[in-house]
């Protein structure tokens, strides 16, 4: 089963390496690791995709607890939440393919970024699901390149 | 370089001295000469090793007997990757450990400079934390951080690494403002609602039983442990981590469970319908095959470290905390009681399967029952292999700290040396290393060591001129074919010990035995005692089965 961790961690070196390390030293299977800093320059947020059934589960949570640098762990399976990811696609756009791309990238809201010759870059962002399936409809044309960022997440607001 | 009235490596050493620290187990090199320098002008004792691995070994071995934080030093590069073994072996029995390495400078880090090593990589898996210092003025900051994370909590090693410049550049001291540890928050004390259903719960049972880990000793909660089983009458076990955490010879003790584990040790497990662990992982030495351990207990598992619950066996009743204070007041709950038919049925096992050792010739068993004779109370080291569970099994210890072994990562070479780091921090105690001569080979540069720093331990060499643990697996597992086990008679052990200056004593026979004991004992130096033994005989209980009633004794 899939599970998404948010972690705030110390803004230092090697923290990212201690998280990963963790991951492959304990044989646990790390889809996604994103990062990026906080309002605080001294604090890194990161969002980690991970499986594992229930004990393999509980036990990396615990074991990220240990890491000194982890300030915060907060399971977001558990909890209502948002879950985006960005992709860059590069898909070959010649001739009359070119108009049905914009019409398809204009049914998923992808933006495109740039249209050259043979191919064109759009920008993606939604739920993972959401670009897969953007993906399998862009493959008949010719996906030359695909960037993803990996899932950022976040609690939803409080609703009452 | 900045100007300031104070260096890098001169803030280190007085961080040290504010620690408390007496003494550093170390090795210089090109970079970490400037810490040397200053090591100098310090009142801290340096113990001069002859590898890096040693200084390791002898800090563990100094924290276990003492259960204060060791301090090792190394240089960069090579000196810093001996150290790995030692960092590892600390990690695996949770064993405050302060380790500094040398640093290329700053400026050639990531060059492949001359000796560089990116150790504080190498050793993230290992290490409880480390740091590489960029300025020197976050050494006072990281020493007492370093400390305080190493002791607290679930003890371990941390290690700190330092770039050449930054030992040598000046600074001035000043007051600055350091992030507070916000991600470390050990949990001490034990929740009152589980403390009381664990009360509840043995109060309730009718075949209690406590398994005693590595942890009661290190929270200092033998005499707490003691008293709980007494006034509830629960037999204890013990694992090889726990020998010490509970008097040996009390008769409510049923002596070391697991893969080598008594019979009537493994028994009361298997029997028992609520377990009290404290203070151990359930490792796999301890449990044999999982499903069958202790398929009738309950497990109240206490532990400082929440990861450690119900990471290999379910808890039924996990209590976070420190030993003591969970201890102390689970006792304080119970009320006395008498399990006459419960520990009847467990004296009656081990009635019936008394250890079966060979007392007699120049036999591990025979020479321990010898050496108990000739000493009160000595601190037993041993390293890694047969005599180490032999020991376990015919050397009973009944104070505390009284019993080191190198436990989660089996290193072999561990007992020599941490038999000298437990001599330095325990001056008038009788510190005695049982090795194996696979064991002692790898480590046995030491010696010289002891010698020029006058360190007075005595090392027991048993020889059987093989790697008795291997072969005793390629007896029972590999048809009997001894690959690579056997080694030569060409080492003699008393000759070694002597090049180096200590009292090296030859045992072929067994009437000299005891006299060869009392010599090396009455030496006041440094000595090694080969023993010949009779025969390579293997260790027994031994679990062969699917679970830890199916063994061969």
């Amino acid at each position: 089963m899939k599970r998404v961790l948010t972690l705030l961690v110390e803004n230092h070196q090697g923290v990212l390496s201690r998280i990963a390390g963790l991951f492959s030293g304990r044989g646990y299977n790390l889809e996604t690791i994103t990062a990026g800093v906080t309002v605080d320059p001294q604090v890194t947020r990161i969002t980690l995709v991970c499986q594992g059934d229930d004990n393999v589960f509980a036990q990396i949570k615990k074991q990220l607890h240990k890491l000194i640098d982890v300030i915060k762990l907060t399971d977001l399976s558990e909890m209502p939440a948002l879950h985006r990811e960005l992709a860059l696609i590069r898909v070959r756009a010649q001739g009359p393919d070119r108009g049905e791309i914009f019409q398809v990238a204009d049914v998923f809201r992808a933006r495109v970024l740039d249209v050259g010759l043979e191919s064109m870059v759009m920008e993606l962002t939604g739920a993972s699901e959401k670009i897969d399936d953007f993906l399998s409809v862009l493959l008949p044309y010719g996906v030359l390149e695909v960037a993803r960022s990996g899932l950022i997440s976040m609690e939803k607001s409080k609703k009452k | 370089m900045r100007k300031g009235n104070v260096t890098g490596a001169k803030a280190l050493l007085k961080a040290l001295e504010a620690q408390g620290i007496e003494v550093i187990f170390g090795y210089p090199g090109g970079a970490n000469l400037p810490i040397y320098d200053e090591l100098s002008r310090s009142p801290i004792r340096h113990v001069l090793v002859r590898h890096e691995q040693g200084a390791a070994h002898m800090a563990d071995g100094y924290a276990r007997s003492t259960g204060k934080t060791g301090v090792c030093l190394a240089t960069s590069g090579p000196g810093a990757t001996n150290l790995v073994t030692g960092l590892a072996n600390a990690f695996m029995d949770s064993s405050p450990l302060v380790a500094i390495t040398g640093q290329v400078s700053r400026a050639m880090i990531g060059n492949d400079a001359f000796q560089e090593v990116d150790i504080t990589g190498i050793t993230i898996p290992i290490t409880k934390h480390n740091y590489l210092v960029q300025e020197p003025w976050e050494l006072p900051h990281v020493v007492e951080e370093a400390f305080y994370l190493a002791g607290s909590g679930r003890p371990g090693p941390v290690l700190i690494d330092v770039p050449r410049d930054v030992q040598q550049e000046e600074f001035s001291p000043h007051q600055a403002k350091f992030p507070q540890l916000e991600g470390y928050n050990p949990t001490l004390e034990g929740h009152p609602g589980q403390i009381k259903r664990a009360a509840a719960l043995l109060k309730g049972a009718q075949q209690p039983l406590i398994v005693a880990g590595g942890g009661v000793y290190q929270a200092g909660a033998v005499q707490a442990l003691r008293l709980l089983a007494e006034k509830a009458d629960i037999p204890v076990i013990h694992t090889l981590m726990g020998k010490a955490s509970f008097p040996n010879s009390h008769p409510l003790c049923l002596g070391l469970l697991g893969y080598h584990g008594r019979v009537a040790a493994n028994t009361a497990v298997s029997e028992a319908d609520v377990i009290l662990a404290v203070g151990t992982r359930l490792a796999d030495r301890s449990t044999g095959p999982l499903g069958t351990f202790a398929r009738q207990a309950r497990i109240i598992h206490v532990d400082i470290d929440p990861a450690e619950i119900s990471k290999n066996v379910p808890a039924f009743l996990p209590i976070v905390g420190d030993a003591k204070g969970i201890l102390i007041q689970l006792a304080g709950l119970l009320p006395p009681a008498k399990r006459a038919g419960w520990r009847a049925r467990l004296e009656e096992v081990a009635a019936a399967h008394p250890l079966r050792g060979k007392l007699k010739g120049v036999s591990i068993p025979n020479i321990l029952r010898l050496l108990r004779g000739l000493v009160d109370d000595p601190l037993m080291v041993t390293d890694v292999g047969r005599h180490q569970i032999f020991t376990a099994h015919y050397f009973p210890v009944d104070s505390e700290r009284s019993f080191i072994s190198s436990g989660g990562l089996g290193t072999m070479g561990f007992g020599l040396p941490a038999a000298i780091g437990a001599k330095v921090g325990n001056p008038g105690r009788t510190v005695v290393a049982v090795c194996g001569d696979g064991s002692f080979l790898m480590t046995c540069q030491e010696v010289a060591t002891a010698v020029a720093e006058n360190i007075p331990v005595v090392a027991l060499v048993m020889n059987d001129y093989c790697l008795g643990m291997v072969k005793q697996l390629q007896d029972s597992f590999y048809g009997k074919r001894h690959e690579s086990c056997r080694f030569g008679r060409n080492v003699d052990y008393a000759r070694l010990a002597e090049s180096m200056g200590a009292l090296g004593v030859r045992v072929t026979a067994e009437g000299e035995i005891e006299p060869a004991l009392r010599e090396a004992l009455a030496s006041g130096r440094p000595a090694v005692v080969e023993f010949v033994l009779d025969e390579p005989a293997n260790v027994y209980p031994m679990v062969t089965g699917a679970s830890l009633l199916e063994y061969v004794e």
